[in-house]
């Protein structure tokens, strides 16, 4: 069994490295110890500001810090900093392009007994509609780690999405991370899946238990949604002639979305999305919430087999 | 001394205010209303306050000026041809396709735009971060903003006000500009922003108020706010809508539209 450590985790200690570099600035709105800011507040208290309960303040404030040549990293919960500032991020992230870095901890419906207000659905969606934004899900403590660092290099604007819940790691210390770039986790031709964030384990586990049953298939993980990887998409739909996303988050405008945009205009052919079925979530244990809402490596295999099927027909005809 | 400078930024004032309405009737739209409001406070930052040079606009001392209400950018625009940041030949483009005087400004496509603005309320937050750099670098530059009065409805401006209190930022010098008026009717109709002043200093600002329209009495502000520390300042200037066209003075018509040719030649006429 991997080690077990949350995505947020990864974020809070790559700030302790990052504050080396004077221009690294930290904001918050009064969730530091949820978002793992903290840290870098207790290590560099004087380039670490709390902003309140305040989150236009807390994007346009870091918009005039990034004017100044600071690199502001800006957190809160998804589902507040997408969406409470998004006229903020749109105007000086968006139109100004300022190196701003958004940081929304708590996505999606592994946030659990909070509740459908606390569980973003929607962000990945928001963000990747403004052009200029890159935007990123880690899938594991050592990627977030990895990707905060990276981040804090790349000229422009990010928004960085991030999990309550620990997740297993499964990479390695000397992982290269590169925005953009998909990672292929493990090989296969009968069916690909797609994958971001949490869900990249679900994958996993499903890839094993397929294996079992001598259907090969593909993992890719896409830790960066905008702009995302063509080149593994296509060669994956090509060589698999089936593909499968999953991600937590709303089926419309998220990772599938992304994916059936480049598959639509370089190979067409059919794709099934694994997500939230366009509706808001609700309390609950994030393992029950993933059961409900078909978030598991089950639904992933269950999908696979007709998705094969209808692959079968296709290629009978 | 000071009676050559005030002849001057007047003189000054008569142009912009020309400009302002010469090229929102060459574009066939913009917000002649509040730019003419606000003509004497940007004449006044960009002639004889403001610590900058137009021919480095990004020279990391310069003092900043954010324009949060930023349909008033035909004031601004002009300011800057007229500092020299772009020639004055430009302001003709205003709006048009292709230029780099947007209909509201940005901050990537015009030299000496700090700030994209035209969403209101967002520009004492973005003022607050360049406030807030310019301490972290120990840099003694100032942070002026500019916001109109039916800007402050918005929640995001008292998010910033809190902020910028808490922080201590004395660097950072907001001028209101109290037109009294806004799209739908006066600021008392549409939503009462009254006792502004009172809400400011509870908020832990300094606050002074004047005409905006009395170039002493904006020197003098300025020259008062600057002895204040460890409080952000707000001077609260009292201005008129359209302010030196008398025809068009107080008259919400003139918010948002442009006058025709015709209006135009008979309005430059009763300038002052």
């Amino acid at each position: 069994m991997n080690e077990l450590k949350a995505t947020r985790d990864g974020y809070g200690e790559a700030l302790l490295e990052l504050g080396e570099d004077k221009r690294v600035v930290v904001l918050d709105a009064d969730l530091s110890k949820s978002t793992r800011s903290e840290k870098f507040k207790k290590k560099y208290p004087e380039r670490f500001f709390n902003v309140g309960i305040a989150e236009q303040n807390l994007i346009a404030t870091a918009a005039g810090l990034a004017a100044s040549g600071k690199i502001p990293f800006a957190s809160s919960f998804a589902v507040f900093i997408t969406g409470r500032a998004y006229g903020q991020i749109r105007l000086n992230a968006g139109i100004s392009n300022l190196n701003i870095k958004i940081v929304g901890s708590h996505a999606g419906l592994l946030t659990g007994e909070d509740g459908a207000s606390h569980q973003s659905l929607e962000d990945i969606s928001l963000m990747r509609g403004i052009p200029g934004m890159t935007v990123i899900q880690p899938c594991d403590f050592i990627e977030a780690k990895k990707a905060t660092k990276s981040i804090a290099k790349h000229k422009g604007p990010v928004y960085l999405r991030l999990l309550r819940e620990k997740l297993p790691i499964i990479n390695k210390e000397d992982y290269v991370f590169k925005i953009g770039k998909g990672v292929l986790l493990k090989p296969g031709n009968d069916v690909a899946i797609i994958a971001s964030g949490a869900l990249v384990h679900e994958a996993l586990k499903a890839h094993d238990e397929l294996k079992r049953e001598n259907i090969s298939a593909r993992v890719i993980n896409i830790h960066t949604i905008k702009p995302i990887d063509q080149e593994i998409i296509i060669k994956a739909a090509k060589e698999t002639k089936a593909i499968i996303t999953a991600e937590d988050h709303n089926i419309i405008g998220g990772l599938g979305s992304a994916v059936a945009e480049v598959l639509i205009k370089n190979y067409p052919i059919r794709i099934c999305m694994i997500g939230v079925n366009d509706r808001f979530g609700e309390s609950g244990k994030p393992k029950e919430l993933y059961k409900k809402y078909g978030l598991t490596k089950d639904n992933i295999i269950a999908k696979v087999k007709s998705l094969l099927r209808y692959k079968d027909k296709e290629v009978q005809k | 001394m000071r009676k050559n400078i005030i002849k001057k930024l007047e003189k000054i004032a008569l142009e912009v205010r020309r400009d302002i309405l010469e090229m929102t009737t060459e574009a066939g739209s913009g917000h002649p209303g509040g730019s003419l409001s606000a003509t004497d406070i940007l004449v006044t930052l960009y002639f004889y306050k403001l610590r900058h040079n137009p021919k480095r606009p990004d020279w990391p001392n310069r003092d900043r000026f954010i324009l949060s209400k930023g349909h008033a950018c035909p004031a601004l625009y002009s300011c800057l041809a007229r500092s020299g940041y772009f020639p004055i030949s430009k302001l003709k483009s205003l709006r048009k396709l292709g230029s780099f005087l947007q209909g509201h400004p940005e901050s990537t496509r015009c030299p000496g735009v700090e700030a994209s603005t035209g969403p209101l309320g967002q520009g004492l937050s973005f003022a607050s971060g360049i406030a807030l750099a310019g301490k972290l670098d120990k840099r003694n530059y100032k942070v002026y903003v500019l916001l109109g009065d039916g800007e402050v409805q918005e929640g995001n401006i008292w998010e910033a006000a809190m902020f910028s209190s808490h922080y201590k930022l004395d660097n950072l010098i907001t001028i209101l500009d109290k037109n009294k008026l806004q799209i739908d009717g006066t600021t008392k109709e549409v939503m009462d922003i009254e006792p502004i002043r009172d809400k400011f200093k509870s908020f832990g600002w300094y606050t002074i108020e004047i005409d905006g329209h009395n170039f002493n009495e904006i020197i003098t502000a300025f020259e008062e706010v600057e002895l204040v520390k460890e409080k952000p300042k707000v001077i609260i200037a009292n201005t008129i809508k359209c302010k030196g066209v008398p025809s068009m003075e107080n008259k919400l018509e003139w918010h948002g539209k442009a006058l025709t040719r015709e209006q135009l030649k008979e309005v430059l006429r009763t300038l002052k």
